[in-house]
């Protein structure tokens, strides 16, 4: 029986909590998949009687249990049906029913997923879990991308590398999210796991191309490198060059977020040599011609980022006379489409052929008309993703709404965004997409303009949405049509959206809203929230309405001590809380402190802010069993 | 475009600003004692927004533009982060500079004699020579030694140099301060006696 009671610590569930990524997403919240059946990551166990398995790790922080013999054979059974337990929550929860299985647990599991990369320390992560083969780290708070964290903050990669150095020879996968990575770092994993299989790197920084010399070079599994959306500085290493001359084992080759030149006949060679690759993004150094190059020695590849899409700059006539339909027309298997840096749209229709397989596109970089946009969307009938510009207006959403009838995912990203101008896409974007798309799963909006009845149309329309961010440009804009706050739209969204996982808020909004929220959100995880409530009650109504809460984000809001001190029953349950120009002083951020030993409750300065002594200007407060980190920069005070 | 105008706080807008209320009637004051008057001129005053939220319209400058029946809203303040956008995007979309980031930086090249990487720092950062060198020790952990006119650097292995507009290679320390971050275009600490003693004559 499964007990339910938290063990000597937290260690056990949430720390190791994980929530999926796909391809595009820049958010992690997404409800898993359904997990198959590890195959490549399950090594080859034969179980026998008293074969060690038990108290193999060694360096366990784990008292030893010495067990009988007859419960060694349990365990040994256990061991080898846990090792098919692939879902996190599951093993969380396997490792709960008793220091057996918490040990056997800890042995099997193949991959560690840390939510928070300072809610534990590497050192203890490494000594409970034995045989990891693949990490996955996240470090700063979601807004630090939006330079509301001075630099230098943290959420560095070297203690976690150095750790894994030793604890895990063979790992062969690392993901990281928001981290702070060193070329000295990638050096030192590119030495140390000679099996290396996969590096996947979204939004990291403090790192260049000599870091990924390095692994290039040394890595010779490597079958994966994603960079997404990280700084990569140009130490101008090429290399591209570095990988070995021989066959090579890539799979997916992902740098369109690298901003430097890369030599390109090197990189056409690499494509040659590289019979598995399947995903290649390339970054907008890659003109359309040389884009042309690839594709014809690729044909096989599933996903293509196609760099500029323009002509190079010191245009051989010859480039725009390529068969470039015919390129895209041979790449029979091309399910996913990005790229489009510097679009000339003239060059648009050359991926008709195309359309009709595709099941995601990223326009989000293509400043692309209505017009521009119907020919290719009208033979977009798979299409499941869609990232797009509001350059298209509420005419080319119109027509994403009148053929995507599969799409799950939709972003719209402002082509200018400012907050006083006209904007291309309202609520007459947003209505026709919950009209024409009802799969609809993830919306991602931008606009200037918003009614209520769109947003409840949408809330009714579509049913499955479990994330729902939409952002209304203008601060504290209200409903353009009846001068309303937004609250009967976000209301609605939560009441009627019973998937609802994660919620954007913007707009005008009363604490209304927020009781909406707390009223109706029950199964919210991740909530974000920005220049919005009118007092204290908002907040409280948020924490004491949301039992799931993990994740909440709050900027410029008037939230105070008295809120804040309103979810001390709940704190350690979430991942964390940011509350950034609200009204917090060090006085109620202290109180949550002492109040929560477990609770790592940072105040961060700004350097040109000018302040009152007891205003705390950002709060960033998460649970955690390292205690206070040791490498805390000047402006962060731990309370 | 994401700093806010410090200048519009010198204009003292809530002086000459047009709201509903009786004159001479203040914020209240749990405001003033939980948030200060005086922000960063990197962020918006919550106080800003909440006069605006209770006209239901979203800023102080488009209040004026109804009141007093402006055609143009004057600039609105930029706040950090919003909307929120990641840099990367909206750098990408928006017309480039040629220099890196922000433009405020001088990014140098630094080498070390024997050692695989390149590092590039940003010289504007430091504001001394001792500064510079304390961080390229820290940076690639090595010692530098003292520098003394005659004989370069003493006490070492490594002699820092820098290539300077006309291609020479210099030794660090030789000019002053000033000279050096507007004429070194890339920095090079060399190892070994004999080439860095060179230097030193």
């Amino acid at each position: 029986m499964i007990t339910n009671k938290k063990p000597r610590s937290s260690d056990t569930d949430s720390n190791y909590m994980r929530d999926d990524r796909t391809e595009m997403s820049e958010d992690d919240d997404r409800s898993p998949p359904s997990d198959s059946i590890a195959n490549g990551s399950c090594p080859t166990r034969t179980c026998t009687p008293g074969s060690g398995s038990g108290s193999g790790s060694g360096s366990s922080s784990i008292p030893e249990y010495s067990a009988p013999y007859p419960d060694r054979v349990l365990e040994n059974v256990l061991e080898n049906v846990l090792w098919f337990l692939t879902s996190r929550k599951d093993r969380n929860a396997a490792s709960l029913v008793c220091r057996s299985w918490y040990r056997v647990e800890a042995m099997t599991r193949s991959d560690l997923f840390i939510g928070n990369c300072y809610a534990v320390s590497p050192e203890r992560a490494t000594s409970r879990f034995t045989r990891v083969r693949s990490v996955t780290l996240k470090g700063k708070p979601r807004f630090a991308d939006f330079n509301l964290m001075p630099p230098n903050w943290g959420a560095h990669f070297a203690p976690w590398v150095s750790a894994t150095a030793k604890a895990y020879p063979w790992l062969e996968k690392i993901h990281l999210k928001r981290m702070s990575v060193t070329d000295d770092d990638l050096a030192l994993l590119a030495e140390s796991f000679s099996g290396f299989k996969e590096l996947v790197l979204v939004c990291c920084d403090g790192f260049g191309t000599s870091g990924l010399a390095a692994v290039a070079s040394k890595c010779r599994q490597l079958k994966v490198l994603d960079l997404i959306e990280s700084e990569v500085s140009d130490d101008e290493v090429d290399w591209i060059m570095c990988f070995p001359d021989t066959e090579t084992c890539l799979e997916s080759l992902i740098f369109d977020c690298v901003e430097c030149l890369v030599d390109f006949d090197a990189l056409e060679r690499l494509v040659v040599r590289s019979p598995s690759l399947k995903k290649l993004r390339l970054n907008r150094f890659v003109s359309i011609g040389q884009l042309y190059r690839l594709m014809v020695r690729a044909p096989q590849l599933t996903h293509l980022g196609t760099g500029s899409f323009s002509p190079s700059e010191d245009v051989a006539q010859g480039e725009l006379e390529l068969d470039y339909v015919s390129a895209f027309a041979a790449c029979k298997s091309l399910v996913c489409l990005s790229g489009f840096r510097e679009i000339v749209p003239d060059c648009l229709p050359a991926i008709y052929p195309v359309c009709a397989n595709l099941t995601s596109l990223n326009f989000s970089y293509a400043n692309i008309s209505a017009e521009q946009l119907k020919p290719i969307i009208s033979n977009c009938h798979k299409l499941q993703t869609f990232w797009v510009l509001d350059s298209i207006c509420d005419e080319g959403l119109q027509a994403v709404a009148t053929t995507c009838k599969e799409l799950r995912e939709l972003r719209v990203f402002p082509f200018d965004p400012r907050e006083d101008i006209e904007g291309p896409v309202s609520e007459v974007g947003l209505q026709a997409i919950s009209e024409g798309c009802r799969k609809l799963q993830s919306i991602l909006y931008f606009c200037q303009r918003m009614t209520n009845a769109a947003v409840i149309a949408m809330s009714k329309n579509c049913p499955d949405l479990v994330v729902f961010r939409l952002c209304i440009m203008g601060r504290q804009r209200p409903d353009h049509v009846t001068g309303e706050p937004m609250d009967e739209g976000f209301g609605a969204i939560v009441m009627n959206c019973k998937k609802l996982t994660r919620l954007a808020v913007s707009g005008l909004l009363t604490d209304t809203a927020f009781a909406y929220i707390g009223k109706y959100g029950k199964i919210v995880r991740t909530l974000s929230v920005a220049f919005a409530g009118d007092s204290d009650m908002g907040l409280k109504y948020v924490l004491e309405g949301c039992p799931r809460l993990q994740k909440l984000e709050i900027r410029d809001s008037p939230f105070g001590d008295t809120a804040l001190l309103s979810g001390l029953h709940h704190y350690y349950n979430m991942r964390f809380l940011w509350m950034s120009a609200c009204r917090l002083s060090h006085q109620g951020c202290q109180q949550i402190a002492q109040a929560l030993p477990h609770l790592v409750v940072e105040v961060i300065k700004h350097e040109d802010t000018v302040h009152m002594d007891d205003y705390a200007d950002t709060l960033y407060m998460y649970r955690s069993l390292a205690g206070r980190r040791h490498d805390v920069p000047k402006f962060v005070s731990i309370l | 475009m994401q700093r806010s105008m410090a200048y519009e706080r010198h204009l003292n807008l809530e002086a000459t600003e047009l709201r509903l209320g009786l004159p001479g009637s203040d914020e209240a004051p749990e405001k003033t004692s939980a948030i200060p008057s005086v922000r960063s001129n990197k962020r918006a005053s919550p106080e800003i927004s909440e006069e605006s939220r209770s006209k239901g319209s979203s800023s102080l400058s488009s209040d004026v533009e109804n009141c007093e029946g402006e055609t143009a809203p004057p600039a609105k303040e930029q706040i950090v982060g919003w909307p929120p956008i990641r840099s990367y995007r909206k750098n990408c979309l928006q017309p480039r500079k040629n220099d890196r980031v922000d433009g405020a930086g001088m990014y140098v090249k630094v080498s070390v004699d024997g050692a695989p990487y390149l590092r590039k720092i940003d010289l504007k950062v430091y504001k001394s020579y001792p500064e510079l060198l304390e961080a390229l020790e820290d940076m690639f952990k090595l010692t530098i030694g003292e520098y003394s006119e005659k004989e370069g650097y003493n006490g070492s292995d490594f002699a820092p140099t820098y290539e300077d507009k006309d291609g020479d290679w210099m030794l660090v320390g030789d000019v002053p301060w000033d000279m050096f971050i507007s004429t070194c275009k890339r920095l090079r600490i060399m190892r070994g006696s004999s080439e860095a003693r060179g230097f030193g004559c």
